[in-house]
């Protein structure tokens, strides 16, 4: 239940229920997302996509690192988990290998999974643990006041890269596809139902199943490179964003040049045994094992 | 308390090493989940846990790091499962962040540490106490840790079977700070019929309401509080951040104080119930060594040893190095005119020793990376003695 306060100059307004409410928890509203970014609307996919999924919402577990879309976990009506910065992924492991009959998703930004977290990211990918993971890329560190990062475009300008960043960064799809993931995509902000139709995608795929989404974020990203408004790197995104399910992975790193594309789509969606259904495979032959000999 | 559970080692006598006892202990003790990453003098650990608990219907799961190890435990401890690891030095270090995790999100787990020689890689085959403050302190801001040592392959099954009952009780991460000697050594291991090994059962949260979201979920004025466990219909928010009654983030003083004050009181008000300690030859003593773990055995013979020249020499082992059992050492250092603390590092445990001690305290140091001599312990005896 919302109940806001009434706005001087405007008529008062009473929000009695949301059709959202029963999957966030809308008595911690507002959220300490700025103006303009984009984690919302990824955050309204996966309510849309879990409203949509059979499985029994106390089934569905989200789980997050550190940063601002670390914080998503906290606002859902999940059984929910906030943990340390980078190990979410880890964290999940262990956590649907117990209770594999769990739908484990994993929300947190391009630092978090990409770069403090990269190793349990393509680990987890090689052994195609049957997990979601969303990542949220802003292009920076945006929590901690707008540093470049693994993913930050080189040349970009960020509070640690003021003369330009340095540093080539990962081109993640490719990475994570290259690592074996069962499902790779990579949408934008803007993409909002191929984001919702993308994650009851990967509700259903079993094994790794991962989707970077682009995100605009004005106030550390945004404003020193081109994109200062909340409206700009959306535009960008819907006039540059080039649909390619086939794409080349090698070839679509994300520049953030005004003047380039950004390839996205669904680019990998295939079955590969997951890490679970191995697991659950070598106890029943262990058990075999243990029968014969009796 | 329950009993142990199908699938354990049959009762009766084994010829066994340290590291094998403890995973049988864990199986005994209802574990179910083992994360790792191998590393010398731990890797037997996990090696046998990767053959037994397949057969248990567990699982042994290798990850790509200690800190992927640790946060694996986290979350499948939330799912409901038994969980342990075992490392040393290096990975232990590795483990700190998330034993953090651990401690602040109230997951029960099980961390063996077989110590060896540090610092940093040291000599991975050889001994060392190197970590016993890194166990109370490596883990940055305030925690309160529980910690056994063994000194025998018996002790090691013991104290993991009473690792797991004490993480379930207190719904904290726990210790077992074994070292190489204790580890890889081979003694005969006494195993009781399943009947007779009491196995603490976790306290779990009953689906709450999810229509009252201001619902307490977290009632810090108790000790020991029941664990949401994952899909049973708690909906419960679990966090890293210093958080409130409902689990939400928080700055908040007087709520920062409530939860971190639970933390630390859980284990400290109940720490006398944790402490567990030996005495051999205190009666009449007029000197005492105080040691744990293997660096024990040397205090022992040294401590025979010295009687035989006439010195009245006692032992005080500390079976639970954390939380300090202050009030027993005061006790021991009361009667004595002077404590000796054998350990093998360049002194560690001889600090809260020396902090609780109503008489002179001198540490018996030898390290790195063999066991310390009982000679040496015995002149460090003469001379409190002399002194």
């Amino acid at each position: 239940m919302i109940s806001p306060e009434t706005k001087s100059g405007g008529p008062e307004v009473k929000v009695q229920h949301h059709l959202n409410d029963d999957v966030i928890r809308s008595e911690r509203l507002p959220n300490i997302w700025c103006p303009g970014c984009g984690i919302g609307i990824v955050v309204g996919a996966y309510v849309k996509a879990i409203q949509k999924s059979t499985i029994p919402q106390d089934r569905h577990i989200s789980i997050s690192g550190i940063g601002c879309t670390g914080r998503v976990s906290g606002y859902l009506n999940l059984d929910s988990y906030h943990t340390t910065h980078g190990r979410a992924i880890a964290f999940a492991t262990g956590m649907a290998v117990v209770r594999p009959e769990l739908e484990v998703t994993v929300i947190a930004g391009d630092g978090d999974l990409g770069v403090i977290g990269g190793n349990h990211l393509i680990h987890a990918a090689r052994r195609n643990v049957d997990l979601n993971v969303i990542m949220v890329n802003n292009f920076n560190y945006g929590m901690t006041g707008g540093q470049h990062g693994g993913t930050t475009p080189l040349g970009a300008k960020t509070h640690t890269s003021p003369y330009g960043n340095v540093e080539t960064p990962f081109n993640i799809p490719y990475l994570v596809a290259a690592a074996g993931a069962s499902f790779v995509a990579r949408w934008t902000a803007i993409h909002v139902r191929q984001i919702t139709a993308a994650i009851s995608r990967m509700m259903e795929v079993k094994g790794f199943a991962f989707m970077e989404v682009l995100s605009p974020c004005p106030p550390t990203f945004g404003e020193f490179n081109g994109f200062p408004d909340a409206l700009d790197m959306m535009e960008y995104f819907r006039d540059k964003s080039v649909v390619d399910h086939n794409a080349d992975l090698s070839k679509i790193d994300v520049t953030a040049r005004p003047e380039d594309e950004v390839v996205v789509g669904n680019f990998v969606d295939r079955r590969r045994p997951s890490y679970q259904e191995l697991l659950s495979d070598l106890r029943r032959r262990v058990a075999a094992q243990g029968a014969g000999k009796k | 308390m329950s009993r142990a559970s199908g699938g354990g080692l049959a009762p009766g006598s084994y010829f066994t090493m340290g590291n094998f006892a403890c995973v049988e202990a864990a199986i005994l003790a209802g574990c179910r989940f083992y994360a790792g990453y191998p590393i010398t003098p731990s890797s037997e650990i996990f090696e046998r846990a990767s053959v037994r608990f397949p057969q248990v219907g567990g699982n042994a799961i290798e990850m790509e790091d200690e800190v992927g190890s640790m946060a694996a435990l986290v979350g499948a401890s939330f799912a409901g499962a038994k969980v342990m690891t075992a490392t040393s030095g290096p990975g232990f270090s590795l483990m700190m962040e998330n034993i953090g995790l651990a401690y602040i999100m109230e997951a029960p787990c099980v961390i063996v540490n077989v110590q060896r020689a540090g610092p940093s890689t040291g000599i991975p085959t050889l001994v060392g106490q190197g970590d016993m403050m890194q166990a109370k302190w490596g883990s940055h801001g305030d925690l309160e840790v529980i910690a056994y040592s063994p000194s025998s392959v018996q002790e090691f099954f013991d104290f993991t079977i009473q690792a797991f009952n004490t993480a379930e009780k207190f719904r904290t991460p726990v210790f077992v700070m074994a070292d190489q000697v204790v580890g890889m050594m081979w003694e005969r291991l006494h195993v009781p019929p399943a009947e007779e090994i009491e196995v603490a059962q976790r306290l779990v949260m009953e689906p709450t309401s999810v229509v009252d979201r201001e619902h307490p979920v977290f009632d810090y004025a108790k000790d020991f509080l029941p664990m949401p466990i994952a899909g049973t219909g708690n909906r419960v928010n679990v966090d890293s951040l210093t958080h409130d009654f409902r689990g939400y983030p928080t700055t908040d003083h007087d709520m920062s104080v409530s939860m971190t004050r639970h933390l630390t009181g859980k284990v400290k008000d109940h720490a006398k119930e944790i402490w567990r300690w030996e005495e051999r030859y205190l009666d009449d003593a007029e000197v005492a060594v105080v040691s744990y773990g293997s660096a024990a055995r040397s205090a022992l013979a040294a401590v025979k040893s010295a009687r035989t020249r006439g010195i009245k020499a006692g032992l005080l082992r500390l079976q639970t190095p954390w939380p300090f059992p202050d009030e027993v050492v005061e006790k021991v250092s009361s009667r004595v005119s002077g404590l000796v603390v054998a350990e093998i590092n360049y002194g560690q445990m001889v600090h809260p020793v020396r902090e609780s001690a109503r008489c002179p305290v001198v540490g018996a140091n030898w390290a790195p990376g063999t066991l310390i001599e009982p000679k040496s312990i015995v002149e460090a005896m003469q001379a409190v003695v002399a002194s």
